[in-house]
């Protein structure tokens, strides 16, 4: 039995990360107070900075010379983090950045919420970028897609996020752990000293004409890849479908227990989770949603997956969004209820923000 | 499918929280799936703490409770938070020594009213130990997990430097377990499982 | 015949791209010829800030990691601990580190980090065209000050090195110019001492460069040599602030000008 958060740590210190750089924010306080006793233990750095910005730019530093490297933050703090984060990108820098979300705009509340899936799926940042968004549903995803965020973020070069909340973080469950990584995969680009080679170069500034649309092309080269070959998604699925759920992250977990609860009073209902909200199952979504033929998007914000789902179901679906902002959390009997009325009803792309 | 969900409410300083975890801890060593979710906010020592822990025999969806199968309770205002959201036909389990059992409004749920805190003073001299021997009870009521998983489940989580409590808090646990109501003391109503 | 005066080996065979009459030159040049009085091209690690320094990559040829504008110090900080065996060192303006990037100069120089930052101090932000820095002179033009720097509106010059030196964490602090050749070979010494701090572990060290900005004064190279005698210097005094290594104070003295 593991809190989601020590997970989370746990997870990292066996992908073999070894330098930690955070700064204290509810509710994600015990990522950085469990890494601050282990990471020393292991021969790592854990050190508190003096703000999130530093925060990620010594991050960025760390990744700049190979190293394996992380920090873990929450809304107000990733805000401030994105001005790193965008130049990290743009010097395909590759490093792990949590997010355990809170309410927001603003001071907000550290209830759990999942305002910030836009944020953190369109870059955040200025320019022209994405960053690998992975979105576990449980602590011992907390545990296994922080190492599989850390392999994603060194094969792309490209900071990667774990996109969680406090019910995540502080929930716990049993968890499998595996065994330490000991190899981390060879940096040649990494800055280590010009020693028997040419002085090498971080940067993200390109001046000279076509240089930076040459360069933001083979980014998007590496999104596209991505998009082929690492979108994670699990679904739930009946051979006949009438409607079918979308759900993301901590709220999956309620959306879970409805469709159980739907399919014992006899509703032929499926659910496909993204766990990569970036790359964002649309494939996945297209194809199982030709088959319900509705499609319910679940969120605990105002609707934010809602545009990818839109962009992704099969071309006349129906579609329609429960979301649940502001800390609330939508109940399976409320989910229940939507489907039902949904299944029951003819109408096409109503939204519903209770 | 098999599924028991628990609320355990009191103030913050009872151990409301840990008897959530020993319980969840000896549910996954059953091999049950199994939750455990604070709730959490602003730290206030003596403010209200409360925890959900799931058990099923299925993978688990929510990790909440709208109407739980058992309340565990050890305050007046969790008991008027929560008593009315136990399903029918639930058990509610009081600790009489904070909360009289008059204020045990439900009729169509099993009740146990216990002085935890005097047995706990009396039995291991320790009042601070209800909440072990809150959870005995608990675990002789809904027969979710054994005694045995229970204390193998303590072993693992006193362990260290919280190992000399140990044995103190084994034997409040089997003094709820092996608690023999009377008339006085509080007698149980209504059908166990 | 004797070589007497030759290209540093760390800096690269092309042309500066700085403007006539800028510093930033003299400051590049001591920096190579530092960086090769200890041997260090195989293991420094530069971190240019954003502003007319950030193309150092062009002419140091050392690996360089380019910061997002103020954050060198906590890029730096980041590399350090990664790499504790390398010599790592920022090299910013004053928008860059008094300005937008004084909270991680500050905290890196109390945290003891052992980098070394180069500091080049033109009172006015050179690369977006001449607005107010937070070291321009009470009283000076800028695009944003057109009728002078005036404290009421605008506060005071900030004295870097001043601030920084007193906190524990720094081994050395020193401000030194670059307008005539014995502060050229004043400047040199300091730098040393500076690398040398870092290279004995004894925590952050920290050099400013009072330097000449002839774009955005609208003066001609000359005039700012006079410009840094008459009016630099008097509002910022160079000197040794702070020198923990053996030896101190013996061949540089902490005289002002």
């Amino acid at each position: 039995m593991m809190r989601g958060s020590i997970a989370l740590a746990e997870g990292a210190i066996t992908a073999g990360c070894r330098y930690y750089f955070g700064y204290p924010i509810t509710p994600q306080n015990e990522i950085s107070e469990h890494l601050s006793a282990l990471l020393p233990e292991v021969g790592g750095v854990f050190m508190q900075a003096e703000s999130e910005i530093a925060s990620i730019n010594m991050l960025l530093g760390a990744a700049a010379v190979g190293a394996r490297a992380m920090t873990s933050s929450s809304g107000p703090g990733i805000s401030l983090m994105q001005e790193g984060l965008s130049y990290m990108a743009g010097s395909e820098l590759p490093a792990l950045i949590v997010n355990i979300t809170r309410l927001g705009p603003g001071l907000g509340g550290i209830a759990a919420c999942q305002g910030d899936y836009w944020q953190a799926t369109r870059g955040g940042g200025h320019g022209d970028y994405r960053i690998i968004v992975l979105a576990p549903n449980s602590v011992q995803e907390m545990y296994s897609l922080t190492i599989k965020a850390f392999h994603l973020a060194d094969k792309f070069r490209n900071p990667a996020m774990i996109l969680a909340d406090a019910i995540l973080g502080q929930m716990k469950e049993p968890v499998t752990l595996s065994p330490p990584e000991v190899e981390i995969p060879a940096k040649p680009w990494a800055l280590t000293g010009a020693k028997g080679r040419n002085p090498q170069l971080i940067k993200s500034l390109f001046l000279a004409d076509g240089e930076m649309e040459k360069h933001i092309r083979h980014m998007h080269e590496k999104y596209r890849r991505l998009e082929e070959t690492e979108v994670l998604v699990e679904t739930d699925l009946e051979e006949q479908m009438d409607l079918l759920l979308v759900s993301f992250g901590s709220c999956s977990r309620m959306v879970a227990s409805a469709v159980a609860l739907a399919r014992s009073r006899g509703f032929r209902v499926g659910l496909v989770r993204p766990i990569t909200l970036f790359p964002f199952p649309a494939d996945t979504v297209r194809q199982v949603s030709r088959l319900a033929g509705k499609v319910l998007t679940v969120e605990m914000n105002t609707g934010q997956m809602w545009d990818d789902v839109r962009l992704s179901v099969y071309p006349g679906c129906q579609c329609r969004l429960l979301a649940r902002p502001g800390g609330s959390i939508p109940t399976p009997y409320q989910i229940l209820e939507e489907i039902e009325k949904f299944i029951k009803a003819g109408d096409s792309l109503a939204k519903s923000v209770r | 499918m098999d599924y028991y969900d628990v609320v355990f409410s009191g103030f913050g300083g009872q151990g409301i929280l840990l008897a959530g975890d020993v319980l969840a801890h000896a549910a996954m060593l059953e091999s049950k799936h199994v939750t455990w979710m604070p709730s959490y906010g602003v730290e206030m020592r003596g403010g209200a703490a409360s925890c959900t822990v799931v058990i099923s025999s299925e993978r688990i969806g929510s990790p909440f409770a709208e109407a739980p199968c058992c309340l565990f309770c050890m305050s007046k205002p969790s008991l008027f938070k929560y008593q009315d959201k136990v399903k029918e036909g639930g058990l509610l389990i009081v600790n009489t020594s904070f909360v009289e059992a008059s204020l045990v409004t439900r009729k169509d749920v099993t009740k146990i009213c216990l002085p935890a805190s005097e047995i706990a003073h009396q039995q291991v001299g320790e009042h601070k130990m209800a909440n072990m021997v809150m959870l005995g009870m608990l675990i002789n009521a809904c027969k979710v997990v054994g005694m045995e998983k229970t204390e193998a489940a303590m072993e693992e989580i006193f362990s260290g430097s919280k190992k000399k409590t140990l044995p103190r808090m084994i034997r409040a646990v089997r003094c709820g377990y092996e608690w023999q109501p009377t008339a006085d003391n509080g007698p149980i109503e209504g059908t166990l499982p | 015949m004797q070589k007497v005066f030759a290209r540093p080996a760390t800096l690269r065979e092309t042309g500066f791209h700085f403007c006539p009459g800028c510093h930033h030159g003299i400051a590049h040049r001591l920096l190579c010829e530092t960086l090769d009085h200890f041997d260090l091209q195989e293991k420094a690690i530069g971190v240019p800030g954003v502003g007319c320094g950030v193309f150092l990559y062009d002419y140091v040829a050392i690996d360089t990691c380019e910061a997002p504008h103020g954050r060198a110090t906590a890029v730096a900080t980041g590399i350090k601990r990664v790499l504790p065996e390398h010599f790592v060192f920022t090299y910013q303006g004053d928008g860059d580190l008094a300005a937008i990037g004084i909270a991680e100069v500050i905290h890196t120089a109390n945290r003891g980090e052992n980098v070394t930052v180069l500091f080049i101090n033109n009172s006015v932000y050179g690369m977006t065209g001449g607005q107010m820095a937070p070291t321009t002179l009470l009283g000076q033009r800028t695009t944003t000050s057109p009728s002078g720097r005036d404290h009421h509106n605008d506060g005071y010059p900030l004295r870097m090195t001043e601030m920084l030196a007193p906190l524990e964490g720094v081994a050395f602090a020193a401000r030194v110019c670059l307008h005539t050749p014995a502060h050229v070979k004043k400047a040199r010494r300091a730098l040393q001492r500076a690398f040398e701090a870092q290279l004995d572990k004894r925590g952050f060290s920290f050099v400013e460069f009072l330097s000449a900005c002839p774009t955005n004064w609208g003066l001609a190279p000359q005039q700012c040599i006079k410009h840094i005698d008459e009016k630099v210097l008097p509002a910022f005094p160079p000197g040794i602030y702070k020198d923990t290594g053996a030896g101190a104070g013996q061949d540089t003295g902490t005289e002002g000008e």
